[in-house]
């Protein structure tokens, strides 16, 4: 019974995917990635996730040591506050950002004072996909943090090293493993972004339209390149979960080793 | 080096840890405990980790911590020696460079505790003696006025125990400063200091020498720790002088302290004589029981009769050919019996 289950939620799981692939001939493929629309989205959608995830990574890596190491009032309040963008709907995050953001939005009469405006720009794109991609950094790296030895960091406070030392030299290299995986999750996501992008930032090829907003601009007009952005997102996000998995398989070889090496050299 | 002086309250948990205790230059005093007692947070608050409520620490006549004065120095700008329990070597970075850590060339202190050929290799190759001469060696970089250590000698193999425990004595020696101890273990702290705090729940319940904590134990806990017998009993001063005991078992042993009322009796294992029958000689003691095991300990025999543990002498044992479970006596003399007021 469990096996035929299992069976049917594989079929259903893969036959998509690999629907995919039959249904788009290589030829076609590569074609379609010469295709005007297919490298306008490509830049677009390596320009604003790679802005948008170096912001992640420079703003949330401190925030994440902050909240793993600290225990203050409104910790998990804040904690929560973070992982909430995870369970809203895409949509939801466009429309709270255009609340924001938007030329009728909150700060809306300052970017008029400073003449400039967010939305519907490459700005807006990275604005989204930060939004939407930061609680998976933020929540990966908390645990990172959070595994590394709390003894370790007090050592190195009783050997002279001041808060910027201690996360310099310890906690980041020894968090290095968990912020990496954390960070390719995130990377991940943020460019699959779709929704939030769409109603913030709109899908104006070559300004706004990512790739996943070019899948769907591209439903009738050329099917196949459609298919062709979706074979390429089923082939890098492989790649990612194999990277990981491999980088993770080859952390727990090595400490293994150690273990091994230690108990036998007593 | 200057003396250590702390005087510390420290809020924990469950109660509060209150510590007074000044340590001499070149003194190593241990504070034994069970655990729970307090012991980690009393090196952790003069550190600067846990922070006390009151009153001060002060390390070669520098001030770290005054409720009085609002100073509380950060404990990275407190020149401590803190070995970790389980040593806290930084695993990602090789023996030379954890003990480069707090600055300085590390080849000087490598070569002193003799693991210069060992400073390319990472914490974790390393066995346990040799993981404890690094975390010695990391701790003596930061140059420090004080030397905490904290349950040094737990990670080790019983069988390097020994030659461990020998090599750090001499290195405390020879080190001449003013060093704190934590451990659960008696016969560590015996070796390994001078003086001996014990603390239970926080607070000290006796401080001495080992000879001293074992001869006149301040309490039970004391007793027991120390090593001795701890028998309890109902005491009450004889009109010869004599204080006589009645013991929970309803045996009754004399003793020459002096007591009134419920009491512990402690009798040291080497205090204790196993004969095969009732001797008439000036043993004032005698308890009669079946042998319930005999453990061998080095040139000595550890037999548990009834209540009691005696140690004897190897030989003495094969003399009297004891064996498990045949009845004996075992003898101790009234001035060879500690007593212990219970209240």
């Amino acid at each position: 019974m469990t096996a035929v289950a299992a069976g049917v939620a594989f079929a259903f799981l893969l036959l998509p995917l690999v629907a995919i692939f039959l249904r788009v001939p290589i030829g076609e493929l590569f074609h379609a990635f010469g295709t005007p629309v297919f490298q306008d989205a490509l830049w677009v959608s390596l320009k604003t996730s790679l802005i948008a995830h170096v912001a992640v990574l420079l703003f949330g890596t401190p925030t994440a040591y902050l909240l793993a190491r600290k225990r203050f009032f409104g910790r998990s309040a804040l904690i929560t506050l973070v992982e909430l963008p995870l369970v809203l709907p895409p949509a939801v995050a466009g429309i709270a950002l255009l609340a924001a953001f938007g030329r009728f939005g909150l700060l809306g009469d300052e970017q008029d004072a400073l003449g400039i405006s967010i939305g519907f720009t490459q700005t807006a794109v990275i604005l989204a996909v930060a939004f939407v991609e930061s609680p998976f950094y933020v929540r990966g790296a908390i645990a990172a943090f959070e595994g590394v030895d709390e003894n370790l960091i007090s050592a190195a406070r009783t050997l002279g090293a001041g808060p910027w030392r201690v996360f310099g030299r310890i906690a980041l290299p020894l968090a290095a493993g968990g912020l990496g995986a954390a960070s390719a999750l995130a990377l991940a996501r943020g460019l699959g972004e779709f929704g939030a992008t769409l109603i913030f930032a709109g899908s104006l090829q070559g300004v706004t339209q990512t790739l996943p907003l070019a899948i769907y601009a591209q439903l009738d007009e050329d099917f196949n390149v459609a298919l062709a952005i979706s074979a390429l997102f089923i082939l890098v996000g492989a790649a990612i979960l194999i990277g990981l998995k491999v980088f993770t398989w080859a952390r727990l070889g090595s400490i293994s080793r150690f273990r091994l090496v230690a108990s036998t050299s007593k | 080096m200057g003396t250590a002086r702390l005087d510390l309250k420290v809020p924990t948990r469950s109660f509060d840890v209150e510590v007074a205790l000044d340590v001499a230059a070149a003194e190593t005093v241990a504070l034994v405990g069970p655990s729970g007692a307090g012991k980690t947070t009393v090196l952790r608050a003069i550190a600067g980790l846990a922070k006390p409520t009151s009153r001060f620490v002060a390390a070669n006549g520098e001030v770290w911590f005054d409720s009085d004065r609002s100073i509380d120095r950060r404990p990275e700008e407190r020149a401590v020696g803190y070995v970790f329990q389980e040593y806290a070597l930084f695993p990602h970075l090789s023996v030379e460079r954890n003990v480069g850590f707090a600055g300085g060339d590390p080849g000087d202190l490598l070569d002193r505790l003799g693991i210069g050929d060992l400073a390319k290799a990472k914490p974790t190759e390393l066995s346990g003696g040799e993981r404890q001469r690094v975390a010695l060696a990391r701790a003596l970089a930061r140059k420090p006025h004080v030397l905490l250590l904290d349950e040094p000698m737990a990670a080790l193999d019983p069988h390097t125990r020994g030659r461990v425990r020998a090599e750090l004595r001499a290195l405390l020696h020879e080190l001449g400063l003013p060093s704190i101890l934590v451990t659960h273990d008696f016969v560590d702290a015996a070796a390994l200091a001078d003086r001996i705090a014990v603390l239970v729940e926080g607070r000290i319940v006796q401080t001495g020498t080992a000879e001293e904590l074992i001869a006149s134990p301040a309490t039970p806990f004391v007793a027991e720790l120390a090593g001795g017998n701890l028998l309890t009993g109902n005491a009450r001063v004889r009109v010869d002088g004599l204080t006589e005991v009645v013991l929970d078992s309803g045996v009754t042993i004399v003793s020459t302290d002096e007591a009134n009322g419920p009491v512990g009796v402690v009798i040291h294992p080497w205090e204790i004589a196993i004969s095969r029958a009732e001797t008439a000689d000036s043993v004032q003691n005698r308890l009669r029981a079946s042998i319930e095991s005999i453990v061998p300990v080095g040139n000595r025999r550890r037999v548990r009769i009834g209540p009691l543990t005696a140690e004897i002498t190897a030989a003495s044992a094969e003399r009297l050919e004891l064996k498990e479970h045949e009845l004996v006596v075992a003898e101790f003399k009234a001035t060879a019996t500690r007593l212990t007021r219970l209240s």
